[in-house]
């Protein structure tokens, strides 16, 4: 039983990793106003600059830098060309992510299925003999103990800092900020920048432990598909989004055990779960606004505590996103 | 059609359209070289895969039908500033119910009527699965965009459980899908092209419709002003919601048939990627066509002589096939980019490039 439990909970957690780093970035990179659709390709092409830069050089240290390089100029480019040139953010998005995917597999067709180097374990000293605990949530590597920490990292940024209050600023009305002195596209690059190298750690985590080396298909694919819709799922909330990657990691995992119960249901069917809830999420939003516009008084009285449940299960997006401000 | 009317369709004079094409070939070039290949050898052998004999054509025209049909589709949607990234899973229903249709009647008595049914049922699927997607944007807030997006991997999930599951083949259940259709339902080809004639027919029938229907009806030019407007457009007594639902009805009906096509022109049976991505290079297809029906075949046949043309490129040169691909994204990009920069230095357009 306690084998079982470990094995699920520290494959949990490890599964997590990549797409947690990816889905913050993207809220990072949505709370200041910008979709960056291009997820999906940004983390492969990602995973194949970490990896090849990692086999090339025996170094993991260069080859997640070359990953979070590229996650930043794929983004860097995204953002100049929506912010300064009011190229649409979607359909600039949406064909990077096409096209970074090809541009991957282009490149990669050169690593494919080669022995490279990996991150090994990392047990924290001490806490790793605890028993359950030990050897399920403190012997992973050092990648992974970051994402533990990510999430607050970025909700520090975000509630408590200036500069997180500016971003939450130029993604809700950008125009305000602007007559405060603020820079939006500025602001609004960085972030996206941010996000980029945040997604770009993401895809060296894919390539240089979870799904270690090169191939067609690598293993991520789609992965960027559902970080975007847990964004959504976690309402722009940085532990919502966690909880939410942590959520469908645990789905994965119970869907190689559910395999074995019902044998005639493939693993990839429990992957589309994030989707409906995705969705689900948004209507919900959408009618709890509703709800709260139209009804006063006695209404929102006797339907207290379905509005205060729909309230915390979902909240709105930031009111400027994916719209181009012009100074 | 020559250079010079294209550059007037998209609104460009020439000089923009041919250094658009230069840039594009410029960074492609670029690319393959930094992959040791001489790009002469590449495109050689793309245009030799592709265009170089009579037989490769008809493969080119066997892709180049649904993903014309798919981009015919989407044009009615953008006609409305719509984003029916969706496109992709209402292929993939199309294809779905027209096998519903082709199980339940294996041997059938009067095989034209039953073809005619599961032509409908393509239809149907996909125009329902569209408007599952218009629903949840008109009733229920959600932006077409995500919603399609997770409709899209919900149907591939679909497919998925009926090869592995209900549709599996005795015995075994593998990526390599359902057992073959009844041979009464897979399209007849001829000719020296060895095409389809019904692929033909509809889709030009499809794409004189739209046409007229488009650019030259009233229907047309109320989808152009509720989605330029939703506000003014109520004010003038239209309806956008029924536009919306309306333009998705009749872009995932096409999406379909293009399902449909897929089943019984090119694989025969159900396969977990039936799809062939048709629905998402349909994207590419229209925005790089500035949303022009006229132009959005010739764009069709480029991408399709593409992709068909880098099949051979793993055997001869050792390089990826989805060199297609990176030559579709480039060429979409730098125009998409081009235009920017365009709209930028002419500051007197303020309006932002597609939105």
């Amino acid at each position: 039983m306690n084998d079982t439990l470990i094995l699920i909970v520290s494959g949990v957690i490890a599964g997590s990793c990549p797409v947690l780093f990816a889905a913050l970035g993207e809220t990072l990179s949505e709370k200041a106003g910008v979709i960056n659709l291009s997820l999906d390709g940004c983390l492969l092409l990602s995973a194949l600059s970490a990896f090849a830069a990692s086999y090339q050089t025996s170094s993991l240290m260069i080859g997640f830098l070359a990953a979070m390089m590229t996650g930043a100029l794929v983004s860097l480019f995204l953002g100049i060309m929506t912010l300064y040139f009011r190229v649409s953010q979607v359909a600039l998005g949406f064909v990077l992510s096409l096209f970074c995917r090809d541009l991957a597999y282009f490149f990669g067709n050169a690593y494919n299925r080669l022995q490279g180097v990996e991150v090994g374990p990392l047990p924290i000293p001490f806490l790793s003999d605890l028993p359950v605990i030990g050897p399920s949530v403190f012997s992973h590597n050092i990648v992974v103990y970051l994402s533990f920490l990510l999430p607050c990292a970025l909700w520090i940024y975000s509630d408590k800092t200036k500069a997180g209050l500016s971003m939450k600023s130029v993604g809700e009305n950008p125009y305000a900020a602007y007559a405060r002195g603020y820079n939006p596209r500025l602001i609004r690059l960085c972030h996206v920048i941010a996000g980029g190298i945040l997604t770009g750690i993401g895809g060296a985590a894919f390539s240089l432990f979870l799904k270690a080396g090169w191939g067609r298909p690598q293993g991520c694919e789609g992965t960027g598909w559902i970080a975007l819709a847990l964004v959504i799922f976690g309402s722009w909330n940085m532990f919502r989004v966690a909880l939410g990657c942590y959520i469908f990691s645990f789905l994965q995992i119970m869907g190689l055990l559910f395999q074995q119960w019902f044998s005639d249901v493939p693993a990839q069917v429990f992957q589309v779960a994030p989707f409906p809830l995705m969705i689900f999420s948004l209507v919900l939003v959408y009618f709890t606004n509703r709800f709260s516009e139209t009804s006063v008084g006695r209404n929102q009285r006797k339907y207290r505590l379905f509005f205060l449940t729909a309230r915390f299960l979902s909240k709105p997006a930031p009111s400027h996103l994916g719209k181009t401000f012009e100074p | 059609m020559s250079i010079k009317t294209i550059g007037r369709h998209l609104g460009l004079p020439v000089f923009h359209v041919l250094m658009i094409l230069v840039l594009s070939l410029f960074i492609v070039s670029f690319i393959v070289l930094a992959a040791g290949v001489s790009p002469f050898t590449a495109f050689s052998l793309l245009y030799q895969g592709s265009l170089g004999s009579v037989s490769h054509l008809g493969h080119v025209m066997k892709s180049f039908f649904p993903m014309t049909l798919c981009a015919m589709g989407l044009v009615y949607t953008y006609r409305i500033s719509l984003w029916n990234i969706g496109i992709e899973g209402q292929v993939i229903v199309g294809a779905l119910s027209a096998m519903v249709l082709f199980r339940l009647f294996p041997e059938p008595q009067v095989p034209s009527l039953f073809f005619s049914l599961g032509i409908v049922s393509a239809f149907l699927g996909g125009m329902g699965w569209a408007m599952i997607t218009g629903f949840l944007k008109s009733t229920c807030g959600v932006n077409e965009i995500f919603a399609g997006l997770g409709m899209n991997f919900v149907s591939q999930g679909l497919a998925l459980w009926l090869i592995f599951g209900p549709w599996k083949r005795p015995g075994i259940a593998s990526m390599s899908g359902t057992d073959p259709i009844a041979d009464v339902y897979c399209l007849i080809e001829s000719g020296p092209l060895s095409i389809s004639g019904f692929e033909l027919i509809l889709v030009f029938i499809l794409f004189i419709f739209t046409w007229i229907l488009i650019r030259k009806s009233i229907v047309g030019l109320k989808l152009h002003a509720s989605g330029s407007n939703p506000f003014a457009s109520r004010l003038l007594g239209l309806q956008p919601t029924l536009s919306i639902h309306l333009a998705l009805a009749v872009c995932g009906g096409f999406a379909g048939l293009a399902g449909l096509f897929q089943v019984s022109g090119v694989y025969h049976r159900l396969i977990p990627s039936i799809s062939s991505n048709y629905g998402y290079l349909a994207i590419l297809v229209v925005l790089l066509s500035g949303f022009d029906i006229r132009i959005v075949p010739i764009i069709s046949f480029f991408f399709s002589c593409l992709l068909v043309g880098s099949i051979q490129l793993p055997m001869m040169l050792q390089i990826d096939s989805s060199l297609s691909g990176v030559v579709q994204g480039i060429v979409v990009m730098v125009y998409l980019v081009y235009m920017g920069i365009a709209r930028h230095l002419n500051s007197r357009i303020r309006k932002p490039v597609y939105e």
